[in-house]
């Protein structure tokens, strides 16, 4: 079972709807006891950073339990951009810190947001792109990325005037700046994939 | 490299998709969850729900019906009509819309614009012009509301700079010139607003021949276009569309 946590400003209904689509058992929940009994946990969010980090509150520190316990953890959108240490939209804002980065402005010049589906790169082995090959296109609606620097993380990217970090993967810790639920087959596939890491875990 | 979006819209009224001609004489185009369904798993990059009788706001069946069709739409998904503050986008968005478009609302109380960004982001904040070419001047084209049948003296293409600068992330512009009259997208329009903004601009209205498309993404500087009839009415299909446009350089999403 995966749990999908609702702290009030997720597209839930968009995750959960995905994930029962591929047979997966999915329940909507902040509670201790589901996120215990979970297999994996999916971070959704939508909007904008120092509001949902107020939304999350005293979450926080259980998402960080969640990812120190080796439970696997999929970050989407901005459940993704919340993964990182900081995030410079209307401010700076304290993030969770799993992964070592700061999530940025993408550079003028460029449509912004960056709207639409692009091309993403995967890295060799990112366990989300499992079947997918190299490269796919998926839908992106963002104006500010995540600039990486954690040496032990997997980046996939997409360009958009620089290089777009799309997905992430660190140990247990899983992120896409798109919507998987969002993208099609190929994003049911990620969900899929995600679904057998979850269940890989003893 | 980033994609030109092909986006289906569906008009909708009393749960079914319906399609006019400069917004009058609507006749049936078929089942909202079935159209969506379908355009999801045919290829198309985004879906936009509107409903013309501007009741989400009250109407607990409409919402109902969105959750239907976002139940089996996997791409992102729009929806507008009636929309007056941000609590109704945040449940719009619990139900299963990625993003949703204002209109009349943010006419008459822009700062609409700036709250629901704040609270959403400011991708999830679409605003929907319907503009009309005003007559006696050339270049000029005024915003109307309430589904077209209200002008007012606001400038299009003030109007999207504006909204842009409030939170606007996207602009879903509607020629009512050219709505439903298959005779090619105001490109002159469109090109005026997309030079104007930095946010993307979806060209919707008039879309009849696939090569108006290749016009109004390269002239017109449009990121995406909307169409309607043409998909409803099995004319073209997702893949027509795209294979058009690739043979004419656009980049696209291939369909498999």
């Amino acid at each position: 079972m995966i749990v999908v946590m609702d702290y009030g400003v997720g597209n839930v209904k968009s995750v959960t709807n995905a994930v029962k689509y591929i047979g997966c058992d999915v329940k909507v929940s902040c509670e201790p006891e589901d996120i215990a009994a979970a297999d994996g946990i999916i971070l959704p969010g939508v909007g904008a950073c120092g509001y949902a980090m107020e939304a999350i509150g005293d979450l926080a520190d259980t998402i960080r339990q969640i990812a120190a316990s080796g439970k696997p953890l999929l970050g989407i959108c901005l459940g993704y951009q919340l993964l990182f240490d900081e995030n410079h939209e209307h401010g700076i804002h304290k993030c969770l810190g799993l992964i070592s980065g700061k999530v940025i402005p993408i550079p003028p010049g460029l449509t912004i947001p960056h709207m639409g589906w692009n091309l993403v790169e995967f890295e060799d082995d990112m366990r989300l792109f499992e079947g997918l090959g190299k490269a796919r296109y998926f839908p992106f609606a963002h104006s500010y990325y995540a600039e990486i620097s954690d040496p032990l993380a997997k980046v996939a990217y997409t360009e958009y005037g620089v290089k777009i970090s799309a997905s992430v993967q660190k140990g247990n810790i899983y992120g896409c700046q798109f919507h998987p639920e969002k993208s099609g087959n190929d994003g049911l596939q990620i969900l899929k994939n995600f679904e057998n890491i979850c269940k890989s875990k003893p | 490299m980033l994609t030109k979006r092909i986006i289906p819209c569906l008009d909708v009224k009393d749960n079914r998709v319906v399609k006019g001609v400069n917004f009058l004489n609507l006749r049936d185009a078929g089942d909202p969850v079935e159209l969506g369904a379908r355009y999801s798993a045919e290829g198309a990059d985004e879906l936009v729900f509107l409903d013309i009788t501007a009741t989400l706001r009250s109407n607990k069946t409409i919402v109902d019906l969105v959750e239907k069709v976002a139940a089996n739409v996997f791409i992102p998904f729009t929806v507008g009509g009636g929309i007056t503050n941000a609590d109704e986008i945040g449940l719009l968005l619990r139900s299963g819309a990625d993003k949703c478009s204002i209109n009349t609302a943010a006419v008459m109380n822009p700062q609409i614009l700036a709250e629901s960004a704040k609270r959403f982001g400011n991708q999830c904040v679409v605003l929907a012009i319907d503009a009309k070419r005003t007559p006696g001047k050339v270049g000029k084209w005024h915003v109307t509301v309430k589904a077209g049948s209200q002008p007012t003296d606001i400038d299009a293409v003030e109007w999207a700079i504006k909204a842009q600068d409030l939170g606007a992330g996207e602009i879903l512009l509607t020629s009512m010139d050219a709505d439903g009259t298959k005779e090619g997208y105001d490109i002159e329009l469109t090109a005026a607003i997309a030079d104007a903004v930095e946010i993307p601009v979806i060209a919707s209205g008039g879309a009849g021949t696939l090569h108006s498309m290749v016009d109004v993404l390269e002239q017109g500087k449009a990121s995406a276009v909307l169409a309607a009839s043409i998909f409803h009415f099995n004319e073209y299909s997702i893949k027509d569309v795209k294979d058009y446009l690739a043979k004419h350089n656009i980049p696209v999403r291939p369909v498999e």
